[in-house]
C-alpha cells in the first residue's frame, strides 16, 4: 500500500484570528515496502504531516491518498476506522500511552478495538510481545512495573498486534540509553525486512537516517525542500546546513579527511565500515 | 573548594518495592565543577537528582547541599540552591507569555514586583531570550523552551543547576545550544553545574563524568580517562564518541593507527602520518 500526499497544505484553527498555516504544498509518496525518513528542525511541520499519514488530520487543502481511499480537503469522511487498521502510528513516548491493568490487556486493547476475537488478541499479544524482545511472563504483569525501555516495548507491541502495513514511528528512539536505541532501531528494521512492513521514521537522527531510509524526505518552514537517497541528500553538506541540518558523523569525518589530503573520495561513505574499506581499499590513492 | 553536593552512603528503595536502586552510593561535587553522570537506563542516575531536591530521602546515608543536611526540616531550604531542568520542556511551563513563566517561580519565594521585573530580564537575557518576552511559549523551538526553564532557574539565582536530560528530546542544532549556554554560565557565572545524561558529546564537555551501573558508581575520572574504557563502556550500554568508534573499526580492518585519538582532528591526523601519506 502506497501512501500518496499531493499539495498538502494544514492550517490550524483555519478561518480564525488564531490561524497559522503548518504545512503548504507538500507533494511525495511513500512507496509500499521502503522505509521512508523525514526529517527536519524543530517547527518543519514534520509532526503536523504524520498526521496525516493515517487521517488524524485532514488536509485544508490538497489530498492524501492512502491506498485505495483518498481524503480530501472539504469532504466529509465516513468509516476511517479501516485506514488507521492499516497505517499503525507510535508516537513520542509511547509508553505514556499504557493505561491496563496488565501487559496483555494493553496490548489485546487495540486489535479487540478493530473488531479481533479475544482469543486472537490473545494470541496476537503473545506473539507481538516475543517479537520485541520481551520475555513472556510479563504478560501477566502491570505495566506500570516495567522499567521505562520495556514500557516503551509493550506500547509499541500494542501498535504491532494490529498487523498494520505501514507503521509511523516519531522519534522512536527518544530518552533511550545508547544500547536501547540501537536494539529499538535494529528490531524495526528486521520488522521491515522479514515481514515487508512499510516504514516511516520521523527523526533528528542523521545517523539513523543514513542507515536505514531508502529514501529521506526534508521539510523546512512548512514545505518540503528536498526528497533524495540518504547518499545524495548528505553529499550536499552546505544545503542541509541552510535547512538546519547537519550530516551523520562519518560523513563530517570524511571531509576532515578530505580537506587534508586535498582530494575528493569517490563517493561519500553513510557508516564507518564504508569508509574504513574504502581507505583500505584505496590507500595512498586517495 | 568546599564540597556542593556530598551524598554519603546512601542506600534507596522507592517506597513499596523490594529492589535496591541505589547502593552504598557516595559522590562529591565541588564548586564550580561541571560533573556528568551517565549510565544506561535504569541504573539510578535520575533517583540521584531525586534524592538530592528532597523529592525523596534515602533510606541510609546522608545528603548534604551547600554545606546544609539534607532531611523533613531542611528541605526548602536546601532547595533554594538548587535549580532543576528536566527532559521535556513542554512540561515545565506554566506562564502564558515567557516573562510570566519565568516570573512564576520569583512569585512563590515571595519577591517584591520591581526585583522581579528586573531579574527576569537579567535572567532572560542571559539566556539570549530576551527578544521573546511576550511571546507565547509554546511557539518556541525545544531549544529556546529549554532556555526558557533554564532562565526560570536562573531567576532564582542558585548555586547549583542539574540537568535531568534536559537535552534528550532536543534536535541537534537544540542540544547545541543549550550545551553552550550551560558553558557560558559556568565561565561567567562559576556555577556548579550537574547533568544527567546518555549524550556522550554532552559528558566530553565536562570536567568529570560520573559513570554508574546498576545502582552503583562504576567509575569515576576525567571524560579522557572514562573514554580510555573502550568497549567496556559500550558494554554497560553506553556508547563511545565517534573518533573512538571510527578508530576501532579501522583497526579491525588491518589500517594501522599507532597513537590512541580522543578527537577527529587527532585522528585525522594520525591517519594522514600513519596510513594516507606512506
Amino acid at each position: 500500500m502506497d501512501i500518496v500526499l499531493e499539495q498538502v497544505e494544514y492550517r490550524y484553527a483555519a478561518n480564525s484570528p488564531f490561524e497559522k498555516k503548518a504545512v503548504e504544498d507538500v507533494t511525495f509518496k511513500i512507496p509500499e515496502g521502503q522505509c521512508t525518513a523525514i526529517i527536519g528542525h524543530t517547527g518543519s511541520g514534520k509532526s503536523t504531516l504524520l498526521l496525516h499519514l493515517n487521517a488524524l488530520l485532514k488536509p485544508t487543502s490538497g489530498t492524501v491518498q492512502i491506498g485505495e481511499r483518498t481524503v480530501k480537503a472539504g469532504r466529509k469522511e465516513k468509516d476511517l476506522k479501516p485506514i488507521r487498521e492499516k497505517v499503525g502510528i507510535v508516537f513520542q513516548f509511547p509508553e505514556q500511552q499504557l493505561f491496563e491493568e496488565t501487559v496483555m490487556k494493553d496490548i489485546c486493547y487495540g486489535p479487540m478495538n478493530f473488531g479481533v476475537s479475544e482469543q486472537e488478541a490473545k494470541k496476537r499479544a503473545a506473539f507481538w510481545l516475543k517479537e520485541v524482545g520481551m520475555p513472556e511472563e510479563v504478560l501477566g504483569k502491570s505495566p506500570f512495573d516495567l522499567s521505562g525501555g520495556q514500557m516503551r516495548r509493550v506500547a509499541i507491541a500494542g501498535v504491532l498486534a494490529m498487523e498494520p502495513e505501514v507503521l509511523v514511528l516519531d522519534e522512536p528512539t527518544a530518552g533511550l540509553d545508547p544500547r536501547g536505541r540501537r536494539e529499538m532501531m535494529e528490531m524495526f528494521y528486521r520488522l521491515h525486512q522479514e515481514r515487508g512492513i512499510t516504514l516511516v521514521l520521523v527523526t533528528h537522527s542523521m545517523e539513523d537516517a543514513a542507515r536505514y531510509a531508502d529514501k529521506v524526505v526534508v521539510m523546512h518552514k512548512g514545505r518540503k525542500v528536498h526528497e533524495a537517497p540518504p547518499r545524495e541528500l548528505f553529499s550536499d553538506t552546505a544545503r542541509l546546513a541552510e535547512w538546519g541540518l547537519g550530516v551523520p558523523e562519518v560523513v563530517k569525518f570524511q571531509r576532515m579527511l578530505e580537506e587534508k589530503t586535498g582530494k575528493a573520495f569517490p563517493k561519500v561513505c553513510l557508516t564507518m565500515d564504508e569508509l574504513a574499506d574504502m581507505l583500505k581499499q584505496g590507500g595512498e590513492s586517495l | 573548594m568546599s564540597n556542593m553536593i556530598s551524598l554519603e552512603n546512601i542506600t534507596f528503595k522507592y517506597p513499596g518495592t523490594e529492589k535496591e536502586v541505589l547502593k552504598n552510593i557516595s559522590i562529591s561535587i565541588k564548586e564550580g565543577e561541571w560533573t556528568a553522570i551517565v549510565g544506561h537506563n535504569g541504573s539510578g542516575k535520575s533517583t540521584l537528582a531525586k534524592l538530592m531536591n528532597g523529592l525523596y530521602f534515602p533510606e541510609q546515608g546522608t545528603v548534604t547541599i551547600a554545606g546544609i543536611q539534607l532531611n523533613e526540616d531542611t528541605v526548602w531550604d536546601t532547595r533554594r540552591h538548587i535549580g532543576m531542568v528536566f527532559q521535556n520542556p513542554d512540561n515545565q511551563f506554566v506562564g502564558t507569555t515567557v516573562q510570566d513563566d519565568v516570573a512564576f517561580g520569583l512569585e512563590n519565594h515571595g519577591i517584591p514586583q520591581d526585583i522581579m521585573v528586573e531579574r527576569v530580564q537579567t535572567a532572560l537575557k542571559q539566556v539570549k531570550m530576551d527578544d521573546f518576552l511576550n511571546q507565547e511559549p509554546h511557539h518556541l523551538s525545544g531549544g529556546q523552551k529549554q532556555r526558557v526553564a533554564m532562565a526560570s532557574v536562573l531567576a532564582l539565582r542558585p548555586d547549583i543547576i542539574i540537568l535531568d536530560e534536559a537535552t534528550s528530546m532536543l534536535d541537534p542544532a537544540g542540544r547545541a545550544e543549550v550545551i553552550e549556554l550551560v558553558r557560558e554560565l559556568k565561565r561567567e557565572e562559576d556555577m556548579t553545574v550537574l547533568s544527567i545524561t546518555h549524550d556522550l558529546e554532552e559528558a566530553a564537555k565536562a570536567d568529570r563524568i560520573i559513570v554508574m551501573n546498576q545502582g552503583e558508581v562504576y567509575r569515576e575520572g576525567t571524560p579522557e580517562d572514562i573514554f580510555a574504557m573502550g568497549q567496556e563502556l559500550v558494554d554497560l550500554g553506553l556508547d563511545l564518541p565517534f573518533p573512538l568508534k571510527m578508530a576501532h573499526v579501522l583497526t579491525e580492518k588491518g589500517i594501522p593507527l599507532k597513537q590512541n585519538t580522543l578527537t577527529e582532528e587527532e585522528l585525522v591526523n594520525e591517519l594522514w602520518t600513519s596510513f594516507l601519506s606512506k
